[in-house]
């Protein structure tokens, strides 16, 4: 499986053997606490064994956190900085040119706009269909209502991978119609939310939470005078706040992280993801320029995570744990 | 009477607007989830003409036999298989590892947490992106590392090239498995924990036989969640390798965007996206009985 193992260890870079020593030292030290942990008094031995987890802890942290810590610094960097070895690992005097550059000559600010645009609507769309269709599956009578929920549930079964093609012929036929082509076409924010108004996963999850909701408060609504709609909006939307909250931070995920379809049915109304992949064709000397656009384009995902954490687990874990 | 006239004229009100309720879904999966399903398995009846405008011939099912034995489709799908096999497994035992470790009382693990968490902040193209340059022949610092400084990049190394694809698919996704898998190691009950310390089960024998089969349901979503998202990869194949070199990561769904785009052959396409539905079918009906449990949990 592996090329010959002596030459690839013949030609390790110094850097990477200093990069190895410091992790063979945090190791070292991490057996040596852990042994003391192992033969000293139990209370010694659990502060050994204490700093001992962190140290494993914080070695992993680095790990996982270097690609995003040198994408940081590199972007800070004069481009025939970055190609120097051995490699600026600490920006001395961070330039912040190539930000304003990718924002401006390398359009990151309209792609930001665009993806901010299409995110709302696909998020809110997403929202008021699943609510509303949830809300029929979950107190409402109707004559085929079975069979509908389970059209629903088999939306889940067709990836969007398998039709992209087909729906983005349907997209171009739509752009030749006078009219709807003119916001349904290629390269129009319609084509990029339209197809995602709808999620048979929403509407399941929200008619989960609404299921929960007790009989009697709908019994007592009734009572009070309370149609359907405010029913909907003053009790059973408010009580399966967590849910909805929950799936519209999936769908923010969803709708922010798209690729495929962004690729294939625009040109110039790019949205970010999409964008950085002419951001990732210029040349060397410009290198830095794509290291601030990759940053730029992880910013909102990264507010996200620090405002949201709790609810964010919520939405990525939705369907995970029972419960 | 009356009173039964009117209980009458009020189950048809409530039933028009359920079906009012369901309309604005139901617009959307018809026109861009079943209509272009249905499409499909037409489309892959009859051979695309090389000119368009020309009609589309019939050919009936020997679309089918040709793609799905043609080197094209055979390569994908041990690919797309190899690329699953990479990714799935190692993602889920690592971020097991980590939700293991960040599993515990002690000061400052929010933010231990949080780091370990932080790579769902990347898209996948920002994850091609970063790794893209670290895996650059003249600037990467990966590459410098791995001794590979000036020559080729494993992005272009017919050996490591999926390897090299699997392994930025791994990083990108390790915080999201984090996040699933300490959420399903919170929902192991402390007192199961307790008791079998009490009876004296060490670390290990806890973690073996308490932890791992009480988190049989994550585990479980997370294989299939994750294999779905490995047999749909398009974005890191498309930014980091084009499906080369020598079509070592031409992944399925990468094979049907070049053959939309490349050759024009929406025909051919068909076919794989059929049997990309096909591979994934089984995977995604696995997905719904879970759902399913999960709806006999709660009522």
């Amino acid at each position: 499986m592996s090329a010959e193992p002596a030459t690839v260890a013949g030609a390790l870079a110094p850097g990477f053997a200093r990069f190895l020593m410091v992790v063979a030292a945090l190791v070292a030290a991490a057996i040596v606490f852990a042994v003391v942990g192992w033969r000293a008094r139990p209370s010694i031995a659990a502060r050994a064994r204490k700093i001992n987890r962190y140290i494993l802890l914080s070695v992993l942290a680095v790990i996982v956190l270097f690609p995003i810590f040198i994408t940081v610094v590199n972007s800070l960097l004069p481009s025939d900085k970055i190609a120097a070895r051995p490699p600026t690992l600490f920006p001395t005097h961070p330039l912040w040119g190539a930000y304003s550059q990718a924002w401006t000559q390398g359009h990151v600010g309209s792609y930001l706009f665009n993806s901010c645009v299409v995110t709302f609507f696909i998020v809110g769309g997403q929202l008021v269909t699943s609510i509303l269709a949830a809300y029929a599956f979950a107190f409402l009578e109707f004559p085929f209502k079975r069979v509908i929920f389970v059209v629903f549930l088999a939306t889940l079964m067709v990836p969007f991978e398998v039709v992209f093609f087909t729906n983005l012929q349907t997209v171009v036929s739509l752009g030749r119609v006078p009219l709807v082509g003119r916001f349904m076409g290629l390269d129009t924010y319609g084509a990029l939310v339209i197809p995602f108004l709808a999620t048979g996963f929403g509407a399941f999850l929200v008619r989960q939470a609404f299921l929960a909701v007790p009989r009697d408060l709908r019994d007592a609504a009734e009572l009070d005078g309370f149609g359907h709609f405010r029913f909907m909006w003053r009790i059973a939307v408010p009580l399966a706040r967590p849910t909805i909250a929950a799936l519209g931070l999936f769908s923010f995920f969803d709708a922010w992280n798209q690729y495929l379809w962004p690729l294939v049915v625009t040109d110039k109304t790019r949205t970010v993801q999409v964008g950085l992949r002419q951001l990732s064709r210029v040349s060397l000397d410009q290198i830095n320029v794509t290291f601030a656009g990759t940053v730029l384009a992880a910013v909102p995902l990264l507010i996200l995570l620090l405002v949201f954490q709790k609810q964010l687990v919520r939405g990525l874990t939705a369907g995970a744990v029972k419960g | 009477m009356r009173h039964k006239r009117h209980r009458f004229g009020r189950r048809a009100r409530e039933a028009m607007l359920g079906y009012a309720l369901v309309l604005p879904s139901l617009l959307v999966f018809g026109a861009f989830i079943f209509y272009p399903f249905v499409k499909n398995f037409w489309l892959a009846l009859y051979r695309t003409p090389p000119f368009p405008n020309l009609p589309r011939a019939w050919v009936g099912f020997s679309q089918y036999r040709e793609v799905l034995t043609s080197h094209l489709f055979t390569n994908s799908f041990r690919v797309t298989i190899e690329f699953v096999l990479l990714t799935v497994p190692a993602g889920i035992v690592l971020g097991l590892a980590l939700a293991v470790l960040a599993h515990q009382r002690m000061r400052g693990i929010a933010i231990y947490r949080t780091i370990f968490s932080s790579t769902v902040v990347t898209s996948v193209a920002v994850a091609s992106l970063i790794s893209l340059t670290l895996l650059n022949p003249q600037i990467g610092l990966l590459n410098y590392w791995l001794g590979r400084h000036g020559s080729l990049s494993p992005l272009d190394d017919p050996k490591w090239a999926l390897v090299a694809v699997a392994g930025v698919t791994i990083w990108q996704n390790l915080g999201l498995s984090f996040i699933i898998m300490s959420a399903g190691l919170q929902a192991v009950p402390d007192e199961l924990l307790e008791a079998s310390r009490v009876d004296g089960a060490g670390t290990w024998s806890r973690f073996r036989n308490v932890t791992l089969p009480m988190l049989s349901p994550t585990l479980f979503f997370a294989t299939i969640v994750g294999s779905i998202l490995a047999f749909h990869s398009f974005g890191q194949i498309d930014l980091l390798t084009e499906g080369g070199p020598q079509d070592r990561t031409n992944v399925l769904v990468y094979a049907i965007y070049r053959t939309v785009f490349r050759e024009n052959d929406d025909g051919k396409a068909a076919v794989l996206a059929v049997a990309l539905f096909a591979v994934t079918l089984v995977l995604t009906m696995l997905q719904l009985r879970f759902l399913e449990r999960r709806v006999s949990y709660e009522r």
